[in-house]
C-alpha cells in the first residue's frame, strides 16, 4: 500500500510522464481510502489548469 | 477571413496594448524587470516585422504571447548553460524546499488536504490571481524555471532535463517541490484564509 507521502509524488509525476500499470492501480486504491489525497489530486489539477489559463 | 483581425489592422499603436498584458507574463516568469521589458520589446518588434504572417486565426494575444513564450524560452535556455549544475544538484541534495514536515514518519500526512471548494471560480478573480503570482514568486530559482518551461511554456520533461542537464528524476522533484510549494502557500493564503471579498 502506497503512503500519502508517496501518492502525492506519483500525482505530481502523473502530470509529468506516463505511470506504470502498478502506480496507476496503486493511486486507485489509495483514492478510495483516502479522502485527503483525493483533495490533494484535485489541487494539482487545479494548479495545472490554472497556469494554463494564466492570467486570464 | 475573419475581418476583425486583418493583418493591416494591427497597427504598432495596437500591438502596443498588449505591452502590459506581455510584461506581467514574462516578469512572472523571468523575475527580472530588465530581462522581462527586453523579451517583451524584442516579442513586439518580431510582431510588427512578422505582422503580414499573423493569420487571424487566433486572437492578437494569442499571438504575441506565442512569440513571447518563444523568447522567454531562449533565455531560459542561456540562463541554465550559466547556472553552474553543481548549484542545482546541491539544492537537491540538501533537501531545500523538501516537504517531508507536512507528513508524519510513516507516511501519513500531518494535516489532511481540505478540499478547495469550487476551485474554478477563482480564475475569474483578480485579486486570486495576485496571489498566484506572490506564490510564484517565492519557489526557488532553478525549481521555478523548471515549473515554467513545464507548465506555462509547456516543454517536455525530456527537453527541460536537457536544457537544464539534469536526470529526468531530479527533474520530476523539482517539479514535485514546486506545485508542492504553490499548493501550500495558496492554502495559506487564499484556500485556507478568510478572505472576505472573495
Amino acid at each position: 500500500m502506497l503512503t500519502c507521502k508517496e501518492v502525492s509524488k506519483l500525482v505530481s509525476q502523473s502530470l509529468d510522464r506516463r505511470l506504470s500499470l502498478v502506480e496507476w492501480v496503486g493511486l486507485r486504491l489509495h483514492f478510495v481510502l483516502c479522502e485527503g489525497c483525493r483533495h490533494f489530486r484535485e489541487q494539482m489539477a487545479f494548479i495545472h489548469r490554472a497556469c494554463q489559463r494564466y492570467p486570464d | 477571413m475573419n475581418n476583425q483581425t486583418k493583418p493591416d489592422h494591427i497597427s504598432a499603436g495596437a500591438l502596443d496594448e498588449y505591452r502590459p498584458y506581455l510584461l506581467r507574463y514574462a516578469l512572472l516568469q523571468l523575475r527580472d524587470n530588465a530581462l522581462a521589458e527586453d523579451a517583451v520589446q524584442e516579442t513586439l518588434l518580431a510582431a510588427l516585422e512578422s505582422r503580414s504572417k499573423f493569420s487571424g486565426k487566433s486572437s492578437a494575444k494569442t499571438w504575441l504571447t506565442g512569440i513571447l513564450k518563444h523568447k522567454i524560452i531562449d533565455l531560459f535556455r542561456k540562463q541554465a548553460k550559466e547556472t553552474t549544475q553543481v548549484s542545482i544538484e546541491m539544492a537537491l541534495e540538501s533537501g531545500a524546499g523538501d516537504f517531508d514536515a507536512l507528513f508524519h514518519p510513516d507516511g501519513h500526512w500531518n494535516t489532511l488536504p481540505q478540499s478547495w471548494a469550487d476551485p474554478l471560480k477563482n480564475l475569474e478573480n483578480k485579486k486570486f490571481w495576485e496571489i498566484f503570482e506572490i506564490c510564484a514568486k517565492l519557489m526557488p530559482a532553478n525549481t521555478a524555471r523548471a515549473f515554467m518551461m513545464r507548465e506555462f511554456l509547456g516543454l517536455s520533461t525530456e527537453e527541460i532535463c536537457k536544457d537544464m542537464q539534469i536526470s529526468a528524476t531530479n527533474c520530476w522533484v523539482m517539479l514535485y517541490r514546486a506545485r508542492m510549494s504553490l499548493r501550500l502557500c495558496l492554502q495559506h493564503n487564499w484556500f485556507g484564509g478568510n478572505f472576505e471579498g472573495k
